[in-house]
């Protein structure tokens, strides 16, 4: 064999390895839980049976639940893609003031865990309210919190998941060339006109992208859900799978895995559904060019603004206010005034309590680790999807939104089905340690980083990536040198979201957590459980302040970064 | 330099056929333009070439070694080949003397050997104040020198261009056809340059492969190109020239035959052994018609329009008796007739177009 050919056949293993190895590590992350599942839910504890499954369909708790998760999850996502699709329409067409600082709150919720959303609505209505009590206007004692009810939830949802629809709005906006906007008000047509005629078709990907996402997440939630409809015995499936789950009976963990199933199909649906109307038409933009002059508002700018920032400091600050004066009382129930008001909580979390300092460190060290490993995956496994169209990994694409689709207790519940047992052939036990959540978080938040790598290749001329193969670098070497400071930016972003998402999440952690691997999410929902309120508004804040202060300074150095890597910064 | 060798290419997407046994000789040293309208196959035989999509049939051969057939692949990375994009592909995270370096990087090429090339290659395009500049801070025409930098600085044995010149304003292009002349003089490599623009074909390569919708039409010189269309597509493509229907009167003589075109008599240049036959076509360029003198043969025509191309006019004009055939001609100032009136064309050369048959059964 020459030597030429042997190169050949050295980058043949190489490509063929690394693309194999991919597709393993991609299928071990998303395929094995779902297909674990799957098992369970049709043979449990390996007897093949169909009682559980009949039980589960012919039970009509089964069906109120799916009802209520739909419903919840598309009113959700019609309000989110309401106030996200107009703001971001808004903040990023007009030439309003401050945008940066505004998109930074806007965007903020989204990096809050949904729990601490939750705590911190409740904390806002309802007769306890230390911030109603505080101005004499909250209701009176034994009267219901108005957010304990269906359209509480499609309001938290709506309003949690707006920035995601804002985001992909956005995005879209800012890649849309100015001639295409300049070229229809040149033809006569009013501002408005060129919006409904040449921006808005033409937002069709990110918009149905946004509404998917967007639809995924409401059906997934379980943070919402689980503190405003629990009380009100309105229940969605995610909760329904906790209930069950707490029940703990014989039969339980096979009957949740068919629940989770059954939330997977939605969500399959919905992703389906999207990729064929992504299909019909084509919404390929040829040229490219810088973003478009914004839109004068002229004397409509000052009352434009003053809606925008009135809406977000209802959104983010009043809950906000809402935990934080609930942190400061000694005691739930206590009005909050200059005699009462104490910083024993945060002593309390920050030192003397034990596992709350452990949960600090933990919930950094898996989150930066997962952070770090999904963009090392990601990198490689976009190029494959996207470049190479790997029919393999298109479907494992598909594939590694399963885990993401389904809420958190379930991925749980499939990670507790693999790792009880110890590990074949290696003989070690994952389960009780930190390595399970980590594996969890691996597999819950590869898409996640999947997803902004994608785009990123999407938007990469391929032939930066032929130019360097021409000059004889092999495939390592290309993506080391030559792809990865290319999609760095979309990676980053894809990173931090993936970083700020597990630093607060609780849906995975709290079935998974033991004595020494608690993450901040348990450590809040404990508190909330034992009924120290003040305790986890606590330590919610300081949660949400270390989200903002990671999220301030990021932005820091973003000037050294490329445009757009951080989804909050223009 | 290496010679190329394109042997009956093949490449099906889906059911079309991109490349329809297309056959090249590329000598060594040659440089070659590959021209068509697009969507012609050109960029696809490009592609095949470096190897970026697996042939489906035939081979390529680069020098003696087999890189392309329906069952050997080298992938582009082992070729040991240059390109200039279009897009000139620059790696924008990279300054431009380490764009020009990377190709001697991944080569194991250490300084200061490396900076040494890759200073002799910024000289070479012109570019040595801009080293530490990255590409976006670049115009056109200086990211076309880096292009060209940074695909010749590993001196590869074989060169190709996709459009390069397609980006870059009228001026600009007219310079660095200059540049790529010198270049191609300089070096001695092996070239093949794609592109939709004839004078830039004409004005740079020994030879040119016409293709069309996947298969090559003809491969000649420019010159030939010109002068001796093979087929009516060529004749048509090069040059705008005309095709009208003729009948070849008599036998060629030192390269010439008496033909017969709408009623009019005149001796054009042919192959030799052409046949006598009424079925011929005739390729006419704008220069080998003229408005006839005082009692010279002429064909009548009606002149159409009148454009001014500074110095001359261009005079489109239809024929009495063929009225689908529109003739274009250059005119001297003063203008000699308006539109609607009635002309005499003469015919003083042409060239009959070879019967495509015919010729093969020749060869």
């Amino acid at each position: 064999m020459s030597l030429a050919d042997t190169a050949t056949l050295r980058t043949r293993v190489e490509e063929t390895g690394l693309l194999w190895g991919l597709v393993g590590l991609v299928a071990l992350l998303s395929l094995l839980p779902i297909g674990r599942l799957v098992v369970e839910g049709l043979a449990p504890g390996g007897q093949l049976s169909a009682t559980a499954l009949g039980k589960v369909l012919a039970s009509p708790t089964t069906w109120t639940a799916t009802w209520n998760s739909l419903v919840t999850a598309i009113s959700g996502t019609v309000l989110a893609v309401l106030v996200g699709g107009s703001v971001a329409l808004l903040a990023t067409l007009t030439d309003i003031r401050a945008r940066n600082a505004f998109t930074f709150c806007f965007v903020l919720p989204l990096m809050i865990a949904p729990q601490v959303t939750a705590l911190a609505w409740l904390q806002l209505f309802g007769p306890s309210s230390t911030l109603l009590k505080l101005i004499g206007l909250a209701p009176p004692l034994g009267s219901r919190n108005p957010l304990y009810s269906r359209e509480g939830i499609v309001l938290l949802l709506g309003l949690q998941y707006a920035p995601l629809v804002f985001l992909t709005l956005r995005a879209g906006l800012r890649a849309l060339p100015k001639e295409l906007i300049e070229a229809g008000l040149a033809a006569g047509a009013h501002p408005l006109m060129v919006l409904r005629t040449v921006v808005l078709p033409l937002m069709t990907p990110p918009l149905v992208a946004g509404i998917a996402l967007c639809f995924v997440s409401c059906l997934g939630n379980f943070g919402i859900p689980a503190f405003l409809g629990i009380p009100g015995n309105f229940i969605v499936l995610p909760t329904l799978i906790y209930q069950r789950l707490a029940g703990l009976g014989p039969g339980v963990l096979s009957e949740v895995a068919i629940l989770s199933l059954l939330i997977g199909v939605i969500a399959m649906a919905g992703i389906l559904l999207q990729d064929f109307m992504m299909r019909r038409r084509d919404f390929r933009i040829t040229t490219t060019s810088s973003a478009a002059r914004p839109f004068e508002l002229g004397r409509w700018r000052r009352p434009v603004e003053i809606l925008l920032w009135s809406f977000a400091i209802l959104v983010l600050a009043l809950p906000f206010l809402g935990l934080l004066t609930t942190s400061l009382i000694p005691a739930f129930g206590v009005p909050l005034n200059a005699a009462t008001a104490t910083l024993a909580n945060y002593a309390y979390v920050l030192i003397e309590h034990a596992a709350s300092r452990r949960a600090f460190v933990n919930s950094f060290l898996m989150s930066a680790g997962a952070a770090l490993l999904i963009v090392l995956i990601c990198v490689p496994l976009g190029y494959f999807i996207v470049w190479k169209r790997s029919r393999a990994l298109r479907l494992l694409n598909l594939a590694a939104e399963l885990p993401y689709a389904m809420p958190g207790v379930v991925l749980a519940i499939a990670a507790i089905l693999l790792f009880l047992k110890p590990l074949p052939v290696l003989n070690v036990s994952l389960y009780n340690t930190v390595w399970i959540i980590v594996f969890a978080y691996l597999a819950r938040f590869l898409v996640l980083g999947l997803r902004p790598v994608v785009s990123g290749y999407l938007q990469i001329d391929r032939t930066l990536e032929e130019a360097a193969q021409v000059a004889g670098a092999g495939l390592p070497r290309r993506l080391v040198t030559v792809i990865f400071p290319l999609v760095a930016p979309a990676a980053v972003a894809g990173a931090l979201l993936i970083f700020l998402t597990a630093f607060n999440e609780l849906t995975v952690s709290a079935l998974l957590w033991s004595s020494g691997a608690e993450t901040l999410g348990v450590v809040v929902f404990s508190f909330e459980q034992g009924g120290d309120s003040t305790y986890a508004s606590a330590l919610a804040t300081i949660t949400v302040l270390v989200t903002v202060g990671l999220m301030l300074s990021t932005t820091l150095f973003a000037q050294r970064l490329p445009q757009g890597v951080l989804p909050w910064r223009d | 330099m290496a010679r190329l060798t394109i042997d009956r290419a093949q490449k099906r997407f889906g059911s079309y056929l991109a490349l329809d046994h297309v056959s090249i000789d590329v000598e060594d040293g040659e440089f070659l333009a590959v021209l068509g309208p697009s969507g012609c196959g050109k960029t696809t035989l490009l592609r095949q070439i470096a190897g970026f999509d697996k042939l489906d049939g035939g081979a390529i051969r680069i020098g003696e070694r087999l890189v392309s057939s329906a069952e050997t692949h080298i992938p582009p990375e082992h070729r040991k080949l240059g390109i200039v994009f279009q897009s000139y592909a620059l790696w924008p995270h990279m300054t431009v003397a380490e764009n020009v370096a990377y190709g001697l990087t991944v080569a194991g090429v250490r300084d200061p050997e490396r900076a040494r090339r890759v200073a002799a290659a910024l000289d070479l395009v012109g570019l040595n104040g801009f080293a530490e500049r990255r590409p976006g801070l670049l115009s056109g025409g200086q990211r076309q020198r880096v292009a060209l930098a940074r695909c010749l600085v590993t001196e590869p044995s074989l060169v190709l261009l996709d459009e390069p010149l397609a980006n870059l304003d009228v001026h600009l292009r007219a310079a660095m056809e200059d540049e790529f002349a010198r270049f191609h003089e300089r070096t001695g490599t092996t070239m093949v340059y794609i592109t939709h623009d004839q004078a830039e074909a004409m004005a740079l390569a020994d030879r040119i492969a016409v293709m069309d919708r996947g298969r090559l039409l003809q491969l000649a010189t420019p010159s030939l190109l010109y002068r001796e269309p093979a087929n009516a597509t060529v004749a048509g493509f090069i040059g705008e020239g005309m095709v009208l229907p003729a009948t070849v009167l008599s036998a060629p003589q030192a390269g010439r035959c008496r033909v017969d075109v709408l009623g009019l008599e005149a001796v054009v240049r042919c192959r030799p052994g052409q046949p006598v036959t009424d079925g011929a076509k005739l390729c006419l360029r704008a220069r080998d018609i003229g408005l006839a003198a005082a009692g010279q043969d002429g064909l009548a025509a009606v002149v159409e329009r009148l454009s001014y191309q500074g110095g001359h006019f261009r005079l489109e004009a239809r024929p009495a008796c063929a009225g689908d055939i529109l003739l274009h001609l250059d005119a001297n100032e003063p203008a000699p007739a308006a539109p609607g009136d009635t002309v005499r064309i003469a015919i003083h050369d042409g060239w009959v177009i070879p019967d495509a048959e015919a010729l093969r059964e020749a060869a």
